[in-house]
């Protein structure tokens, strides 16, 4: 039980990657918890990646990881501001309302 | 081994528990914090399966960064939170019921995965004991992803100027220095002299 293998981590990665599915679809409304679920989902990928670059002894999935960590940081950046741009035009961040947007 | 087998259940544990509070929080200032608590345990993960540079990186870059400006952006904004949670328990069935499916798939196809023994031997960049992770990773990273890197810091510098176009407002009635306006001025354009004669006024 103690002898902890590549079998764990996945699990762990798992696990994470389905409570952010399951955050997306509980907070339909709330577009900051589903930008946070996304970042878990990200992190579970980032662990499956680095446990399997540990179980190969292969590096090259931990220079991946860092550049999931890369894309995963702008794209909080530019979700957030774009969040706070529509909140500023709509005074609510409902994302139900958002495809009144399409033109 | 014990202790290492001890230290992987107690971080997984929980950044498992900390995930579920992040997304049934009722307070997303709470679902920030318990994020945070997640990525130091993902951390902890990271360590003790021997990324350690990994690991550092985690803590800093979404620590420090990503997770604060998730809190900046959560109390900047005035937002009723009570109102987006309704449907909270409409979507709760469907949601559980996908969350589930994938789990189960996702634990049958990897909770039994073995590596062939031979896949070992194929490594692309084999990890050498003798340098430690963060010396490997950079001896790799500056050689042969030496684009990769660049772009990556590409895909960073477009989303800093994205993020600044989209948030930038210019407020009318505020006034602003100009410096070109200041150093374009011309004296004749701004001083009249008048001749007054004595005892008249103007």
């Amino acid at each position: 039980m103690f002898e902890i293998g590549l079998s764990h981590y996945l699990t762990v990665a798992a696990i994470l990657f389905a409570i952010g599915i399951f955050g997306i679809f509980l907070n339909r409304k709330n577009i900051i918890v589903i930008l946070m679920s996304v970042e878990l989902m990200l992190l579970a990928v980032n662990i499956n990646f680095v446990s399997f670059a540990t179980a190969l002894n292969d590096l090259v999935g931990q220079v991946f990881a860092m550049f999931v960590l890369t894309v995963a940081a702008a794209e909080a950046a530019i979700g957030l501001a774009i969040l706070v741009i529509y909140f500023r035009n709509r005074g609510t961040i409902a994302v139900e309302d958002i495809n009144l947007m399409k033109g | 081994m014990i202790i290492q087998g001890l230290a992987f259940y107690l971080f997984s544990l929980v950044a498992v528990v900390s995930a579920v509070m992040v997304i049934s929080a009722r307070n997303p200032v709470h679902s920030v914090l318990f994020l945070i608590l997640t990525f130091f345990n993902a951390a902890g993960l990271f360590v003790l399966s021997g990324a350690e540079f990994l690991a550092m990186i985690l803590v800093i870059v979404y620590v420090g960064a990503v997770a604060v400006m998730f809190l900046f952006v959560v109390m900047m904004l005035d937002i009723n939170f009570a109102e987006l949670r309704q449907g909270f328990l409409r979507y709760l069935p469907i949601g559980g019921l996908v969350g589930f499916i994938l789990l189960a798939e996702l634990l049958v196809i990897l909770g039994g995965w073995t590596l062939a023994p031979e896949a070992a031997a194929t490594a692309a960049a084999p990890v050498q004991a003798s340098v430690s992770n963060t010396h490997a990773l950079g001896q790799i990273l500056y050689t042969r992803y030496l684009y990769l890197f660049q772009v990556a810091g590409m895909i960073l510098l477009i989303a800093m100027v994205g993020a600044i176009v989209l948030t930038l407002r210019r407020r009318q009635g505020v006034r602003r220095q100009s410096i070109s306006e200041q150093v374009a001025r011309d004296p004749k354009a701004c001083i009249e002299i008048r001749k007054i004669p004595t005892g008249r006024g103007i």
